[in-house]
């Protein structure tokens, strides 16, 4: 996606009702959950500390512990495989399922399988791919891509997903009520059930790898994941080597603040710690447990400037509470990772040149990072792919010029305040009588759509210098 | 191979000094031979029956119910008249565990009890829980033959009975629970926390139960284990 496009994707998206009516219920619903349960728990602020640690502690050995969790993964009779790229793990998983003689493959959420487009490459190899998390299957229906990292549909009204099902669901009664949320979930459930007991394969993500015992925790709320690994006959995790960490406790401590930071719940409905295949005896369960372990440009993440976000723990609140996610919604980043955590990602696992309108589509007002459990610095984070832009002059001419003609008097500090004072008194003496000004040379880009204030005469420092020698206002 | 590339990238990520450095191995080594606990919120570290309160007021707020007995003799009864509260068939699919196999089932003479795994027709389910953690209100299952996990995802209804005295306070408290039973290093293939019945906010923001997995979860705790054979 280039910069126009993601100006298009805007304008789309501010347009659109429907986004604007879903968006609406972020402030009320998750951000408020947050605080709610962060309230409930003194020691949370304690807890972003120790998380943030665990996590930098666990990449500075995480070579060390990849291998430590490979061999507790194998020794509990998983096999584990390495997948250096996108097209590595497509074609690892794909040949799981062809072994397996699947038809048909149940999934629960995993942003990195829609990172390696996986699939697109099961089903054109024959497969059938259904999403078992209510909110990727919304999506999968209407063709889209998750526009949340935890809450896939989250731009979409409900009459929007009845309109889904109702497409999607044909064989079933027209004149069936679908009025109610409980009756939409009971529909899918039905008619995920049957997909759910028919597949031959179950792949889901992971959000932790654990060293210590070579299990995968997977969190979910509907319960869809561990019906996915607990009836195919092949279960099939996928994970980026950033998801492993060293111990159980590691694990514990990480999740007291990711429900919390993401959903506002001390811990999700489900939190599953999954390890291995059936074992003997078993009357359920897999008889094979593979894990996938996806590098796809990460390992060089961890040698670049913004090694901090391998600290991500895919909670989405930086998405909840950022002031441009929640005006223009995931797709218009027209980036699988949007809001906060895309703007740095992104970037990082494409290249700033197709990426450069992410870190630039932010306010700095630093909500992310102010809330984000693992203490990433994203405005800073996003600044650094900012300088990089310009260093690589991707910026366009004219916002270069404005930039250069700024710096110019900014490092002149003289000239600055000389040159602001009078700007400051002829746009005061000009704005005097209306206080505003509907059209301003070279500020068209703000006066399109407002009114600029005009200044009071005099700027800032002056009126600072003024208050320091007691001048009396 | 993609093994010995990752791995190499990122010891050159990590930088060359500290990737060949003997003293990190062992320090990371030990951190897996000896896991140690970090920051335990003052929630889970409360006197004893402040701890069993905040289980089960934690769990009513995730929207379990919580059935309250005083021996274990009485958990049969109890199931059959929780399940007739809420207008399920009197059916289960139970778990058989040393434990739930003494339990005097007989005293519950209308419920039927079937075994193993479950399947797509059954309509309420009985697990034994290995631990209650207090700071959460979250029950702690390990899958086994005894206890297989379908049995918590299935059904409609999912029963859990746990002992009073399987409460603690911390994750970390039941995590010893699970490497007494299983070894260190070693896990069952599913280790269950369960916090409340399946839900999901996916339509419209609205939390809807019964998203995939149970809709109603009944938490039936006792106090003695009086009762089973």
């Amino acid at each position: 996606m280039t910069a126009s496009g993601f100006k298009a994707g805007v304008t789309t998206a501010l347009a659109d009702g429907n986004l604007r009516r879903a968006l609406d219920g972020l402030p009320g619903g998750l951000v408020a959950q947050r605080a709610a349960a962060v309230a409930r728990l003194p020691e949370f602020e304690a807890l972003r500390t120790i998380a943030r640690d665990i996590k930098d502690q666990t990449l500075a050995d995480l070579d060390f512990y990849l291998e430590a969790f490979e061999g507790r993964a194998v020794a509990a009779g998983s096999r584990v495989h390495w997948a250096s790229t996108a097209a590595d793990a497509r074609d690892i998983i794909l040949g799981i399922c062809q072994k397996a003689g699947a038809k048909l493959v149940t999934k629960s959420k995993s942003m990195i399988a829609d990172e390696v487009g996986l699939n697109a490459h099961l089903e054109a190899a024959g497969l059938e791919v259904v999403e078992t998390d209510l909110g990727e299957y919304i999506v999968q229906i209407r063709g889209e891509t998750p526009s949340h990292i935890i809450a896939p549909a989250i731009h979409l009204t409900q009459g929007q997903v009845e309109a889904g099902f109702r497409r999607q669901h044909a064989a079933l009664p027209r004149d069936r009520k679908l009025a109610e949320p409980q009756e939409l979930v009971a529909e899918a459930r039905s008619v995920l059930r049957a997909k759910f007991l028919a597949a031959g394969v179950g792949i889901t993500g992971a959000n932790f790898l654990v060293a210590e015992t070579g299990s995968a925790v997977i969190v979910t709320n509907e319960g869809n994941a561990d019906l996915t690994h607990t009836l195919p006959k092949v279960h099939i995790v996928i994970a980026s080597i950033e998801k492993v960490v060293p111990s159980l406790e590691d694990a514990l401590s990480l999740l007291r603040v990711l429900a919390r930071s993401g959903t506002g719940q001390d811990m999700t409905a489900y939190t599953t710690f999954v390890t291995g295949p059936r074992r003997a005896g078993d009357t359920d369960g897999p008889a094979e447990a593979h894990v996938v372990i996806l590098d796809n440009g990460r390992s060089e993440i961890l040698a670049s400037p913004v090694r901090d976000i391998l600290r991500c723990i895919r909670c989405g609140a930086c998405q909840n509470h950022c002031p441009v996610y929640g005006v223009i919604g995931g797709h218009a980043y027209g980036s699988l990772y949007s809001g906060p955590v895309g703007a740095v990602l992104t970037p990082a696992l494409t290249g700033i040149a197709d990426a450069r309108h992410l870190p630039n589509a932010s306010t700095f007002c630093g909500a992310c990072e102010a809330v984000c459990p693992v203490k990433i610095p994203l405005p800073e984070l996003m600044r650094r792919w900012r300088q990089d832009e310009h260093a690589g002059k991707l910026t366009p001419p004219g916002q270069r010029r404005g930039l250069a003609v700024w710096s110019a008097f900014a490092r002149r500090p003289r000239l600055y305040h000389a040159a602001a004072r009078f700007i400051a008194a002829i746009l005061g003496a000009l704005g005097k009588k209306h206080g505003a000004f509907r059209r301003l040379p070279f500020g068209r880009g703000w006066t399109a759509t407002r009114d600029f204030p005009a200044p009071q005469g005099r700027t800032f420092q002056q009126l600072w210098a003024e208050t320091k020698r007691g001048v009396p206002r | 191979m993609s093994r010995p590339a990752i791995l190499a990238r990122i010891r050159k990520a990590l930088g060359e000094t500290r990737a060949s450095d003997p003293g990190r191995r062992t320090a990371a080594e030990k951190r897996l031979a000896q896991p140690f606990r970090h920051l335990i919120p003052a929630r889970a570290q409360q006197p004893r029956p402040d701890l069993v309160t905040c289980f089960k007021e934690e769990l009513r707020r995730q929207s379990a119910h919580v059935v309250e007995v005083e021996t274990a003799a009485r958990v049969p009864t109890a199931i059959a008249a929780y399940l007739a509260e809420h207008g399920v068939p009197p059916r289960v699919r139970c778990g058989d565990d040393a434990f739930l196999a003494a339990l005097p089932w007989a005293m519950a003479v209308q419920l039927e009890r079937a075994r193993g795994a479950a399947e797509p027709g059954d309509t309420a389910s009985v697990s034994h829980a290995l631990a209650g953690v207090a700071e959460t209100g979250t029950l702690v299952l390990a899958s086994s033959p005894s206890n297989p996990a379908s049995l918590a995802f299935l059904p409609e209804t999912h029963c859990i009975i746990i002992a009073e005295d399987a409460i603690v306070g911390a994750f970390e408290d039941a995590i010893d629970r699970v490497r007494a039973a299983f070894g260190r290093h070693a896990m069952p293939r599913s280790l269950n926390l369960i916090s409340g019945p399946s839900r999901t906010g996916d339509i419209g923001g609205r939390i809807v139960l019964g998203a995939h997995g149970p809709r109603r979860l009944a938490v039936i705790v006792f106090k003695s284990r009086d009762g089973a054979r």
